[in-house]
């Protein structure tokens, strides 16, 4: 989109600010002016100048600290001073790079290798192992999990005007939905985590399944991840229910429990035929017979459909934002730029699962059920049912809303956030970590784009949220489901992501937004609209413009004032003049009243 | 008889006919049809010959379904009458007074097509030997694709209007038979209003005010106002002071150095024909040499060249480039679409053209870093001195001089730079088809717009004018109805428009320029011409930069200067072996990347870019454009609009920016309550007069139509509400390179892999 291309969000304030978003002139003491959070605390002080290799402007002199939080540096000569602040969450990867002998200029230091799309390096000076200090302590704060470490989540202090933890009751969005009714009803089976220990409490299932049944069909499927309802259309009842893939195996095993229980969730609203939508690509789901997994088979299951929307597994979206990081980072690959994007695969990943979800949405809207599952149902169908559920439903484009859809769809129903992200986890390598949670935020990102009214919220808010998604400052995004949040008390010990937006809510809004809850949103999942969302994965890079406000914006915000101070003019003359039909201006005073207009030509405002 | 229909095989292509009509078509003229439609014809319109019923395809699915009616060929265009009472369109908004969303201006034919069963077949003009084909695919420069089906009419209906169409749409003409002349015979255009207008820089005034106005201190050239000096030099021009009346025609105007622009510091841009140079004659050498010493007197002795032919693509190059990257957006049908997307980066990479725009853009920004930063005198230079001469004087102006980015300020850029400093129209268009001229044919002006286009999204607040405009405009380069493209020069349009005047007495004939929006749009649809986001500068902003920038600057800089100025003289007097080399030392495309080689990083240009940036943004002052890859956009508007799959319906930029202009007028209108306010009051309290205008203008977002992003081309009443999914999804992703095994894994696999 043309007008908001070079940097939208006002993206000043995230957490993990670059070097380029904070330029205080150093004249106080040195690192004397960073604030700390509460609970946050000083873990080492380097008094002894290291430089920061800035891939930008190059070798940078200054002093650094570490707390139990983050890194921070700041240059001591550099005018304007550049800073880093950077969450040890952040941190994916320390190492120690060059030896005491090596030679040549700053080859002796530390190489960082970050979670959001960057990497950092500091040079040392040999003498004294002065690096030891600091790596050592950097390791252990920035991998707490693997040193018998609390992640800072549970050191911090902080304090919010609202409790971010209440935004989700399950129940209270089970209602809004309209649920519990005739044909579907609420259970607590799952109250203990004994039916699934990686799903929620409270699940939606069709009525006439009894607790007994929901017993034998989670024998079927892996993991126990049995059919539940996520969401259901008002009108003609549609849901969409998500699971993990049944036990087949390479045996063909048949379930006659599981048979019925999908046939419920057809009959619920007189669909005629189910569609399950196996997102990954039929090769993985029939080389899933072979560890026990598998797909719904046309004999088993005559009154369903069975729909393979390929897209990839967590591996090759991992080694995808790999690629797509070594063609903008630290420089954006200049003269073959679209032939390397295509390269990474990343937008054409983004089609594939953008265009899953509207094939969900659009079945939905013709008034046939879904069941969407994966392998275990919690990385591609996650993303499938919540980006439908967005298109589907105006209340989870609002700020409030798409935090309830997020809590619901992803943190209740048991992403692995703490395994994908390896939130304090030393292991780099881990072959569980994968961008699947940030490649759902790139298409939210995709919608809002194509859709720039139809969002409560801003990009500001999508950025702020993987900023968290890393910086272990907030509980939201810990640990893989809910009973390990309820073993480790997250809800009563750490601070949720939800409280800081929602006491700063306006700093997150959309000022365009114009709120049509009944409309299904249906983007366009062609590459001729993809874009690369440059002012997340190459926001580092200081030629990319990071402006505090798109310019439509705030040439908006500035008629907005304008037309207020108008109409406080007009309202003042009218008290002095006695003028009775005078009285009607007051109505366009709503940003969307149907006030006529007046054509005006050649008038321009004078700002 | 049917020898007007076409030069035959062998025959070279001497338009000599002039009359339009072949004596069937006079006959079937005679005896009006009576099942038949016609269009509302225009002034000096005549038909040439029609088919019905014929069954146009609809453009939403491209399966068989249509729409029936009457296909025809005037003068002026091909058009198709629906059969079907035209559904009262909701969204008339936008309509274009000349033609209709059926209409295809004859000069905005591109390619045809004939279709048979399912092969097509490009028709390149002449008598088809073989069969006639089933299908007329029309192709066309605006990016619409048309087809209809002929099997329905009789069989020799069928292929009259076939060979019609491919005559007057293919064959070689005369510039006379363009339907501009019969238009103009037949209306009397309004002059348009001298007041508040576009600068044409056909008279004098023009060219001294522009002067004036950027402070140039150059030598006016009226000599060759009835075109005594040259043909091919323009009718007004500008040159250095130094050049004398003697250096005006020594070599027909090539090598002259023509003012464009003077910088405020006193420096100027120059462009100039490239003046063949040979080892063997000194006397274009020293020639040469004189004119830029004669641009190095301008300012400071200081001049820096640039052979514009060297660093930038040809116009073959150009015209290549285009027709790959064109393909792309005609599409026939959806599969063909789908099929298409999955390789649309490389492909897009591979066509080229985007890398031309940013080779130009690049190019103006260095040679507005040479006026900005270095205060230096620039002469470019080309074979033709009108082709990316015009390209790259213009962009540097739009970036430097905000002037030339309000509306009226960029039509006079055009006309100063393109009309005036003549650019070839005719010969790049080549709507006469003429075979000599293939080979000149490029869309040089496109790419202009392209580069425009590209600084209006990166900067939008700093334009006057919308992108709609801009798209317009690409647009109406294609109606054949407007004096502004349809010649070579100034001399070419003053001995047409004299030859083709109907009496000597009235002078020469009068056509529309495009800038006179009226002839195609009313005042609503005009409207959407210009950018809501686009603020004036107010007196404020006026006046603090004036304190700011210091005012002697061409004193201030002298001093500084001196030690240069030896250097520079001693440079010039220097008797290098050749010209070539002299020029070669000063050229400025230092850092020109081509595009596969691994030349250093342009450090200047980015240091230059870098520190413009880091500064806050002036929309008032200097813009460059960013040229990283990401920045570098496809002009979506334009090449995607007719396109059904990738409409986004109730979205797009169209969203915010309706939201902002309805927001505007909202502002607007209680501000001129405001004034009647103040007005009425001062009037002795005669109570307030408030005039609400009763037609209220459709609000855009407010109406019950939903804007889609190909706003304002296409209106939404076509769409089904039904999404686009993308077809052919599995060949597209072929992990093969990316280890295939990765594929394959399971997500959470019952072993982890060891630890790399």
């Amino acid at each position: 989109m043309y007008f908001l291309m070079d940097g939208c969000g006002p993206l000043n304030h995230r957490v993990g600010s670059g070097p380029w978003a904070s330029r205080e002139s150093l004249k106080m003491g040195p690192l004397a002016d960073v604030t700390l959070l509460p609970g946050e605390e000083r873990v080492i002080e380097h008094d002894k100048d290291i430089i920061y290799m800035c891939p930008f402007n190059g070798a940078l002199k200054g002093k650094v600290f570490i707390t139990n939080y983050r890194l921070y540096f700041k240059s001591a000569d550099a005018d304007p001073a550049v800073t880093l602040n950077v969450p040890l969450g952040v941190i994916g990867r320390v190492e120690k790079m060059g030896g005491a002998s090596s030679r040549g200029e700053n080859s002796y230091g530390l190489d960082i290798t970050c979670k959001d799309m960057r990497n950092l390096r500091f040079a040392l000076k040999q003498e004294g192992h002065s690096r030891r200090d600091i790596f050592d302590i950097l390791f252990r704060y920035a991998f707490p999990v693997s040193h018998g470490l609390p992640v800072f989540a549970y050191l911090s202090q902080e304090k919010y005007e609202e409790n971010g933890w209440n935004v989700f009751k399950p129940m209270e969005e089970f209602r809004r939905q309209g649920l519990p009714n005739e044909k579907w009803r609420i259970t607590f089976v799952n109250e203990t985590y004994e039916l699934c220990d990686t799903y929620p409490t409270i699940l939606a299932v069709p009525f006439r399944s009894s607790d007994e049944d929901l017993r034998k069909v989670s024998a079927f499927r892996s993991r126990g991840r049995i059919p539940v309802l996520s969401w259901i259309h008002r009108e003609n009842q549609a849901v969409i229910c998500r699971c993990s893939q049944p036990l087949v195996g390479m045996s063909g095993k048949r379930n006659k429990d599981d048979e019925r229980y999908l046939d419920l969730i057809r009959e619920a609203n007189g669909t005629a035929k189910l569609t399950i939508y196996d997102a990954r690509p039929s090769v993985n789901a029939v080389a899933n017979k072979a560890t026990g997994g598998g797909y719904e088979g046309d004999d088993a299951y005559q009154n369903a459909e069975l729909v393979f929307l390929d897209i990839h597994n967590i591996h090759v979206m991992r080694e995808s934002l790999k690629k797509l990081k070594d063609i903008v980072y630290p420089n954006v690959e200049e003269s073959h730029w679209l032939s390397s994007l295509e390269s990474t695969h990343w937008l054409e990943h983004i089609k594939l699962v953008i265009s899953g979800a509207i094939q969900v949405a659009d079945k939905i809207s013709g008034g046939n059920s879904v069941v969407v599952h994966c392998s275990d149902g919690w990385d591609r169908t996650a993303q499938l049912t919540s980006l439908a559920m967005l298109m589907l439903d105006g209340h989870y484009r609002t700020l409030r809303g798409f935090q309830v859809l997020l809590e619901k769809e992803w943190i209740s129903f048991g992403h692995k956030f703490a395994s994908r992200i390896g939130h304090g986890d030393k292991n780099h390598a881990d072959q569980d970590r994968s961008p699947i949670f940030v490649q759902f935020i790139d298409c939210v990102w995709q919608m809002t784009k194509q859709f720039p009214t139809a969002f409560e919220f801003n990009e500001r808010l999508l950025v702020t949220i993987l900023d968290h998604l890393f910086s272990c400052r907030f509980g939201t995004f810990l640990y893989n489901c809910e009973s390990a949040r309820d073993t480790n008390e997250v809800r009563s010990k750490t601070v949720s992501l939800w409280s800081l937006v929602n006491s700063e809510a306006s700093s997150y809004q959309n000022p365009f937004y114009t709120p049509e809850c009944s409309r299904v949103l249906y983007p366009v999942a062609s590459m001729r609209h993809l874009e690369l969302w440059v002012t997340y994965y190459i926001r580092w890079n200081p030629r990319i413009r990071q402006q505090q406000q798109s310019p439509v914006e705030q040439r908006y915000m500035e008629l907005l004032a304008l037309r207020d101070e108008y109409l406080k003019k007009l309202e003042e003359l009218q008290l002095t003049d006695s003028s009775p039909n005078s009285s009607h201006l007051s109505n366009s005073s709503t940003p969307n009243a149907a006030s006529p207009t007046q054509h005006i030509t050649h008038l321009h405002t004078p700002f | 008889m049917l020898s007007s229909l076409g030069s035959g095989g062998g025959k070279t292509a001497k338009p000599s006919f002039v009359s339009y009509v072949t004596p069937e078509e006079i006959k079937s003229e005679k005896e009006p049809y009576k099942k038949e439609n016609q269009p509302d014809l225009l002034p000096g319109e005549v038909v040439f010959c029609s088919a019905c019923p014929v069954l146009k395809y609809s453009q939403d699915d491209m399966s068989q379904r249509g729409v029936f009616g009457t296909l025809l060929c005037t003068n002026f265009r091909v058009s198709f009458v629906s059969d079907e009472v035209q559904v009262e369109e909701t969204c008339k908004l936008f309509k274009n007074k000349l033609y209709g969303e059926n209409d295809i201006p004859l000069a905005c034919v591109d390619n045809i097509y004939g279709g048979y069963e399912d092969k097509k077949k490009l028709i390149t003009g002449g008598l088809l030997k073989n069969k006639y084909p089933s299908k007329i695919i029309v192709h066309c420069k605006d990016l619409r694709v048309f087809q209809f089906s002929l099997t329905y009419s009789k069989e020799e209906d069928a292929k009259k209007i076939f060979q019609g169409i491919v005559h007057h749409c293919l064959e070689p003409k005369s510039l006379r038979c363009v339907y501009a002349f019969s238009y103009c015979e037949n209306t009397t255009s309004p002059e348009m209003q001298r007041k508040e207008r576009t600068m044409l820089f056909d008279c004098l005034e023009d060219w001294t005010q522009d002067m004036k106005r950027t402070k140039g201190n150059c030598r006016l050239v009226t000599e060759n106002s009835s075109f005594e000096l040259s043909q091919k030099l323009p009718q007004f021009f500008i040159v250095p002071l130094n050049v004398t009346d003697e250096d005006l025609v020594k070599f027909q105007g090539n090598g002259l150095p023509m003012w464009c622009w003077s910088h405020h510091s006193g420096c100027a841009l120059f462009k100039t024909a490239s003046l063949p140079l040979s080892q063997e004659d000194n006397v274009p050498q020293t020639y040469m040499e004189k004119m830029l010493t004669a641009v190095a007197h301008n300012h400071l002795y200081s001049v820096k060249t640039e052979d514009l032919s060297d660093t930038l693509p040809t116009i073959q190059d150009i015209q290549l480039s285009y027709n790959k990257f064109k393909q792309f957006f005609l599409i026939d049908n959806t599969t063909e679409f789908w099929m298409s997307d999955m390789k649309w980066f490389s492909s897009l990479e591979n066509c080229g053209w985007l890398d031309m725009i940013r080779q130009c853009l690049l190019k103006a920004v260095e040679v507005v870093e040479c006026l900005e930063k270095e205060n230096t005198n620039v002469l470019i230079m080309e074979e033709s001195g009108s082709d990316l001469c015009c390209v790259i004087s213009s962009l540097v102006q739009l970036m430097l001089d905000p002037h030339y980015r309000t509306l009226l300020g960029f039509q006079s850029l055009v006309q100063k730079e393109w009309v005036a400093g003549g650019h070839a129209f005719l010969d790049r268009s080549n709507q006469l088809h003429l075979k000599e001229k293939v080979e000149s044919q490029s869309p040089v002006f496109l790419l202009f717009l392209e580069c425009v286009w590209q600084l209006h999204q990166q900067h939008g607040p700093a334009f006057q004018f919308s992108e709609t405009y801009l798209t317009v405009l690409s647009d109406s380069v294609h109606v054949p109805v407007f004096a502004t493209f349809l010649f070579n020069n100034d001399s070419h349009r003053a001995n047409v428009l004299r030859a083709e005047s109907p009496s000597s007495q009235r002078g020469p004939l009068n056509c529309p320029s495009v800038w006179d929006w009226s002839v195609q749009f009313d005042c609503r649809a005009q409207d959407l011409f210009t950018n809501p986001l686009y603020a004036q500068k107010t007196k404020q902003d006026r006046s603090q930069r004036k304190s700011h920038r210091p005012k002697h600057q061409r004193q201030l800089s002298l001093p500084s200067s001196a030690f240069k100025t030896p250097t520079k003289k001693g440079f010039f007097k220097d008797e290098a072996d050749s010209l070539k080399k002299i020029l070669g030392v000063k050229r400025i495309s230092r850092w020109m990347l081509s595009p596969s080689s691994d030349f250093p990083p342009m450090s200047s240009i980015k240091e230059f870019y870098e520190t413009w940036q880091a500064k806050p943004l002036d929309y008032h002052g200097m813009l460059l454009p960013c040229l990283d890859g990401p920045s570098i956009r496809v002009w979506m508007q334009r090449y995607l609009r007719w396109i059904h799959d990738v409409q986004i319906l109730g979205g797009g930029p169209v969203a915010v920016l309706s939201k902002v202009s309805e927001l505007l007028a909202e502002v607007q209108e209680l501000r001129s309550e405001l004034d009647r306010h103040a007005r009425t009051v001062t009037s002795n309290h005669r109570g307030a007069i408030r005039t609400r205008a009763k037609t209220a203008p459709e609000n855009l977002a407010r109406s019950s139509v939903r804007l889609s992003s190909s706003f304002p081309f296409v209106t939404s009443r076509n769409w089904s509400f039904k999404p686009a999914i993308p077809t052919s999804m599995l060949q597209s992703l072929m992990m093969s390179e990316v280890a295939g095994d990765l594929a394959s894994r399971e997500d959470d696999g019952s072993e982890p892999e060891t630890v790399v």
